[in-house]
């Protein structure tokens, strides 16, 4: 019963990792450029909810797309004022331009808002109710599947919509994209916009029941490279499935082992899959 | 080589500084610019030669600082006793991790490197016998000369630019030799070096294993002159993401560029961390972002191709 206790809280967070995730895997498809900033953007967005609460007194039905909201802002002004002119530089160029802006983020945070946690009431979406002996905590259950649903809508709107096709076509061939009418930045931008704004939404939805930190954002990260990796890049239902995994495996090795040692295992899985598999589980190449 | 009588004014100014300044913390800030430089210059090995962009160099950095303490407070060894103990290590650490992460390209290679730096880090906060989450302490008092205990930064300044003389020497014959050329080959891509014939693993091993053990050493030299250490200033992935910055705003891939981006980002840091004393490493690592975030922007391949540029210019004007 205690390990499907644990099964269960470590899905609900897993969806929440795919929600992320799955902005960080379509950046990385269009344009093989990798946000190390990623996890800084759900510490920013995480602040937002905070703030929005304790001094504007938004409930999460106001602070969940506020934040999506001002991180698609972010993201697109990233694309345009940084990624646009590293992508085109060597690879070197892109690592440090990100990387830089988290560093610039994460530390901002830390001089701003002080290296203390806080966090917000407990309460918020209502309290922990049991369903057949299984305990769930309402904010955790309304943040996995909020968080499905999302993710799957994205999936959705870029499998079945227009604008999905521009952005996929992008992706697929830049050139061809242009001969076809389709303006590549333009796309790239909006799909830094989506991709930071998937930050916005599930950083907003940790919120509800963890703690914020300036520093949070990097092993964020971290789990968020882990989660594409795995999955493959480009691919939203791999990163869904490898984040629910991932969810899964955390909280299981964290009562198995321990707390500490629960990235130690999450590491050395994706290590090993990179060494076996390098192209990632669901990737094709 | 046609700058030389530039190198020998750089290295009589860097050899002289010690004596041409009285003040103790700018004594110090030499000491560190020349101890940053080994461990840039080091990662610039592979890094930038061979074109491997390592985001995990705290593994090897950290095994030489831990190798040192520990060897002190397990057997009672002065600490630089521990350095070839810390290259042993990382020589160990870096074929295990290297030959099957060599298989990765491009991105995958260097969060492959995170990965498995934030493994080690999080093992030894957890370790009891590397001090766990404490970390470890040098001998408080020098016991004899060997534990190369000093209250002033000038003997720390000369055994660092020994060792950087001694590196920038092998990275000067590294890169005119044979292996200077692959490696060359193999940072334009690793398919048309293989076509060429290039052993592209093997060459690529060999520059991590000699890129791991300088590491290694600096990372000793850290340990014996600061004299403590914890799992967060020795293996931390900002430890990793400095020897990165230090190296590509000199510029990657050059013999210089390690210590020229020392030159300037080491001054920087410290005075920031002198200004704004206790809470300034946050304003330390902002300015420190911000000023790669500028570098990535508008000059991507460092000041050396400013230099080049300007010098090209004028061998062009005077035929």
């Amino acid at each position: 019963m205690i390990l499907l206790q644990v099964t269960v809280s470590g899905l609900l967070m897993g969806s929440v990792y795919a929600l992320f995730s799955s902005g960080l895997t379509l950046i990385w498809g269009m344009m093989n450029v990798v946000n190390f900033a990623h996890g800084d953007f759900v510490m920013l967005a995480m602040y937002a909810a905070f703030f929005a609460f304790t001094l504007l007194k938004l409930g999460p039905i106001f602070f969940i797309p506020g934040a999506a909201a001002i991180l698609f802002v972010l993201g697109v002004v990233v694309y345009l004022g940084l990624v646009r002119h590293v992508a085109k530089g060597p690879m070197l160029a892109q690592i440090l331009g990100t990387f830089g802006l988290a560093l610039v983020l994460r530390y901002a945070a830390f001089w701003a808002f002080t290296a203390n946690f806080v966090s917000l009431p407990s309460n918020l979406a209502g309290g922990t109710f049991d369903f057949y002996g299984l305990r769930i905590e309402a904010s955790r259950l309304l943040a996995g599947v909020l968080a499905l649903v999302i993710t799957t809508g994205m999936h959705l709107v870029l499998t079945r919509t227009a604008l999905g096709s521009r952005l996929l076509a992008v992706a697929e061939d830049r050139n061809a994209a242009m001969l076809m009418g389709i303006r590549p930045d333009r796309m790239q931008a909006v799909a830094w916009g989506i991709g930071a704004a998937s930050t916005g939404v599930a950083g907003a939805l940790i919120a509800l029941f963890f703690y914020v930190s300036p520093t949070v954002g990097e092993s964020l990260s971290l789990i968020a490279f882990v989660v594409v990796c795995l999955g493959g890049f480009g691919s939203v239902p791999g990163a869904l499935i490898a984040g629910l995994g991932i969810g899964v495996i955390q909280a299981l090795s964290a009562y198995l082992i321990g707390a500490v040692y629960q990235d130690v295992i999450v590491y050395s899985l994706f290590l090993l899959v990179l060494w076996v598999r390098p192209q990632g589980l669901m990737g094709t190449n | 080589m046609k700058q030389w009588p530039l190198v020998l004014i750089g290295f009589l100014f860097i050899a002289a500084w010690p004596l041409l300044v009285d003040d103790v913390f700018l004594q110090r800030v030499g000491a560190l610019v020349l101890l940053a430089a080994i461990s840039a210059s080091a990662w610039n090995l592979l890094g930038g030669y061979a074109g491997q962009v390592s985001v995990g160099h705290a593994v090897y950095f950290g095994a030489g600082a831990y190798a040192s303490l520990v060897v002190y407070t397990e057997l009672g060894w002065p600490p630089i006793a521990g350095a070839p103990v810390g290259v042993a290590v990382s020589l160990a650490i870096a074929a295990l991790i290297g030959t099957p992460t060599f298989r990765l390209r491009g991105h995958y290679f260097s969060m492959a490197t995170i990965a498995a730096a934030e493994l080690f880090r999080i093992l030894a906060a957890n370790w009891p016998l590397l001090g766990a989450a404490v970390g470890l302490m040098g001998p408080p008092v020098p016991r004899t000369v060997a534990d190369l205990s000093f209250l002033s930064p000038i003997p720390y300044h000369y055994l660092f630019l020994a060792v950087l003389v001694v590196l920038l020497t092998l990275t000067w014959k590294m890169q005119r030799s044979r292996m200077g050329y692959y490696l060359a080959a193999i940072r334009g891509g690793d398919r048309a070096a293989r076509s060429l014939g290039v052993p592209v693993l093997r060459y690529k091993l060999y520059a991590l294993l000699l890129s791991a053990g300088f590491t290694s050493i600096a990372g000793s030299l850290y340990a014996v002159m600061v004299g403590f250490i914890d799992p967060d200033s020795a293996l931390g992935i900002l430890i990793s993401v400095k020897l990165l910055i230090i190296a590509a705003l000199g510029g990657a891939g050059t013999l210089f560029g390690p210590l020229v981006g020392a030159m300037i980002l080491i001054p920087l840091e410290e005075t920031t961390n002198a200004m704004f004393g206790g809470g300034g490493t946050g304003i330390t690592f902002i300015v420190y972002g911000a000023i790669i975030l500028l570098v990535a922007r508008f000059q991507p391949r460092g000041i050396a191709a400013l230099w080049e540029a300007i010098t090209t210019r004028r061998a062009s004007r005077v035929p």
